[in-house]
């Protein structure tokens, strides 16, 4: 007896639309494991997961609310992915976002609704893409690692975040806690539903749709899929490759710094700390799970917003830490990696010895 | 005052030492570990348990070793066995590291313990200047300066040393000369992971004995990048740490003098001197004094042999 491993001519179809599937499963059943261990029972625990996040209107709302700021991530970080560009930063670049938002909102004195919202936006944008624009700018520049790069950024643009919040934006009547000044009404989102659910969500899908298209019919986003799949072969071609990529950090980036702008103008309505509770290490999952495509990256937000949603109630009943939800999100990325092995390549047993 | 910025130096290098010579056999052997800081919290949380529930020092050590260990070689499977994204495999072993201690971690929160205590080296510590911070530390400090020393014996001067870096610098000319890369890999790869988990025990075992979340702060980023500063060698990798305990020994230093200089900005230092550092040494590589292993971040398959 005998274990081979092959490559397999063609991957199955099948087994290429069923593998994810079955990854999370198999996540869902280790995971039950270390629930089990601290005690609380998996099976009521993921009964409650549902139940919290899609058994009622409030909660399917509460969802949506989360799944914002992770399309919005998720397609920054796969838009990188795209080229072959690692973009780890995005925790940091929604902080950026989010700060550029607030500073439009507190200190420019528009009074116009819509002139407020689309100078938010630009600012997030812009703040996002240049935090980005540092790591794309030594990675083309010099080949400096950018995942290194990108990831360290995060601690900044938390501190600075911090550094603002305790210092000079800090709320004068917010007694002394490290939070700016609530927006005036014309800086916020319009919410519906009576819920928490606000625009941001569908400004979200808007984007989703944007890239889909700048991707699939620009000749920039087939330049972008050019460089990701042959770097050599594009320079040949009389590509660009530094400036795509300065330019695939600084977009990426920007669409993750809309994500801080989306989570303050629709949610939090002020600075302060805590903002993201991960959503960009989240968007490293959705990026690698929707396989680049910005369709997935909304189905696959969708589901992950689902778990965190699920992860706080079971935060609320049985008091396990947030950070739960990382540890399963790490196992989900274990068996996705693992499952790519039984795509490309076929295990079989064989009788009898082998002579090779 | 040179003399205890010097000694906090050390102190506060030391993790990130044992996190930079982890993540060097790692690399050496061409695989790339992003897991570090998870491999760090697990390190800590193991050490701390394992001394909290038996007594022991050594015990705790040794916990953190084995369960990094065991949490490395999940890494292992996946890009030695499985050749998966090494990239992405080392990012979800952080997520999992953060998470998994978190939720084991909560027990452990608010507890103490004995940590380890000075030792003075008798004769060395009376040095001038450096005796005080080199030689009257306590028994990790010690075997950080030792290990050190080994794993550079072992990387020029053994024939497995010779082995991790063939299959790290050229896994198919490694594999013609019958040597087995996925087992020069693995163990790479898990006992790698063991010394940064060792980094780890450090944190919550000697530099503040207790258990607090996610206590790595970055550090295992910081040992990432450090290694490309480094070189890949050992001894060079002790200069970049300690260059980093320095930064934080000072900043840490200028706050409790009470400078006016936020305490946020003060904390931005490590990580801002990284990322220059990380560029210099990237711009150093680029001048052909590259050290950095051939087969770096790629997946060996047998089948790819050209």
């Amino acid at each position: 007896m005998k274990l081979v491993i092959e490559r397999r001519e063609i991957s199955s179809p099948f087994l290429r639309f069923s593998a994810p599937i079955a990854s999370i499963g198999v996540a869902l059943f280790v995971a039950g494991f270390l629930l089990l261990a601290s005690g609380v029972s998996p099976l009521a625990a993921y009964k409650e997961i549902i139940i919290e996040s899609l058994g009622s209107l409030y909660g399917l709302s509460e969802t949506l609310v989360k799944t914002t700021p992770l399309i919005f991530a998720g397609l920054g970080v796969s838009l990188a992915f795209r080229m072959q560009i690692w973009n780890i930063g995005a925790e940091g670049q929604i902080y950026m976002g989010a700060m550029g938002a607030t500073w439009v909102a507190l200190f420019s004195g528009l009074q116009n609704h819509w002139l407020m919202m689309v100078a938010m936006f630009f600012a997030a944008f812009l703040c996002g893409g240049l935090w980005a624009g540092v790591a794309g700018f030594l990675r083309a520049r010099w080949q400096v690692n950018e995942v290194i790069v990108t990831l360290l950024m995060n601690y900044i643009a938390i501190l600075w975040v911090d550094y603002l919040i305790y210092g000079p934006w800090k709320d004068p009547k917010g007694f002394n806690f490290p939070l700016t000044a609530q927006f005036s009404d014309t800086a916020r989102f319009a919410e519906y539903f009576n819920t928490r659910m606000h625009s941001g969500f569908f400004l979200a899908l808007f984007c989703a749709l944007i890239l889909y298209l700048f991707i699939e019919k620009t000749v920039w986003g087939y330049e972008i899929k050019v460089i990701g799949s042959n770097q050599k072969a594009a320079q040949y071609a009389g590509m660009n490759t530094g400036m795509a990529i300065f330019f695939v950090l600084f977009l990426s980036g920007a669409i993750a710094g809309i994500a801080g702008f989306s989570e303050v103008a629709g949610l939090q309505h002020r600075l302060q700390h805590g903002l993201s509770p991960g959503y960009g290490y989240t968007a490293i999952i959705i990026a690698w799970l929707a396989k680049r495509s910005a369709i997935g990256v909304v189905i696959v937000s969708f589901l992950l917003g689902v778990l965190l949603v699920g992860g706080d109630s079971l935060q609320l009943l049985w008091q396990l830490p947030v950070a739960f939800v990382y540890a399963f999100q790490g196992l989900i990325l274990f068996f996705l990696l693992a499952s790519d092995f039984f795509i490309i390549y076929r295990v079989k047993l064989i009788k009898g010895v082998a002579r090779a | 005052m040179l003399e205890i910025l010097l000694d906090a130096t050390v102190r506060a290098g030391t993790p990130i030492l044992f996190a930079t010579l982890g993540a060097i056999i790692n690399e050496r052997a061409g695989i790339i570990n992003l897991g570090i800081e998870g491999l760090m919290l697990i390190g800590a949380l193991a050490g701390f348990s394992g001394t909290y529930l038996s007594g022991s020092l050594l015990v705790g050590v040794l916990a953190a070793f084995c369960a990094t260990f065991i949490a490395g070689s999940i890494h292992a499977v996946i890009t030695v066995q499985l050749r998966g994204n090494q990239i992405v495999s080392g990012l979800a072993l952080t997520m999992f590291g953060v998470g998994i201690t978190a939720l084991f971690g909560k027990g452990m929160v608010g507890l103490t313990i004995v940590g380890f205590k000075r030792v003075a080296i008798p004769g060395l510590s009376q040095l001038p200047i450096i005796g005080k911070a080199f030689f009257n530390q306590d028994m990790l400090i010690y075997f950080s300066f030792l290990l050190v020393f080994l794993l550079w014996v072992f990387f020029y001067r053994t024939r497995w040393g010779l082995g991790v870096r063939s299959v790290g610098e050229n896994p198919a000319a490694a594999d013609t000369c019958g040597l087995s890369v996925s087992k020069y890999r693995f163990f790479a790869v898990t006992i790698g992971s063991g010394l940064v988990g060792i980094g780890g025990a450090y944190l919550s075992l000697a530099s503040t004995p207790m258990w607090i979340e996610n206590m790595s702060a970055g550090r295992g980023w910081i040992a990432v990048a450090l290694v490309i500063f480094a070189g890949w060698s050992s001894p060079r990798a002790m200069l970049g740490a300690y260059l980093f305990g320095g930064i934080t020994a000072m900043q840490l230093r200028f706050q409790a003098m009470g400078t006016t200089v936020s305490a946020h900005i003060l904390q931005m230092l490590p990580y801002f001197f990284t990322i220059l550092v990380l560029v210099i040494s990237t711009l150093r590589l680029k001048k052909g004094a590259s050290q950095q292993p051939e087969g770096l971040g790629l997946p060996y398959d047998r089948e790819d042999r050209k």
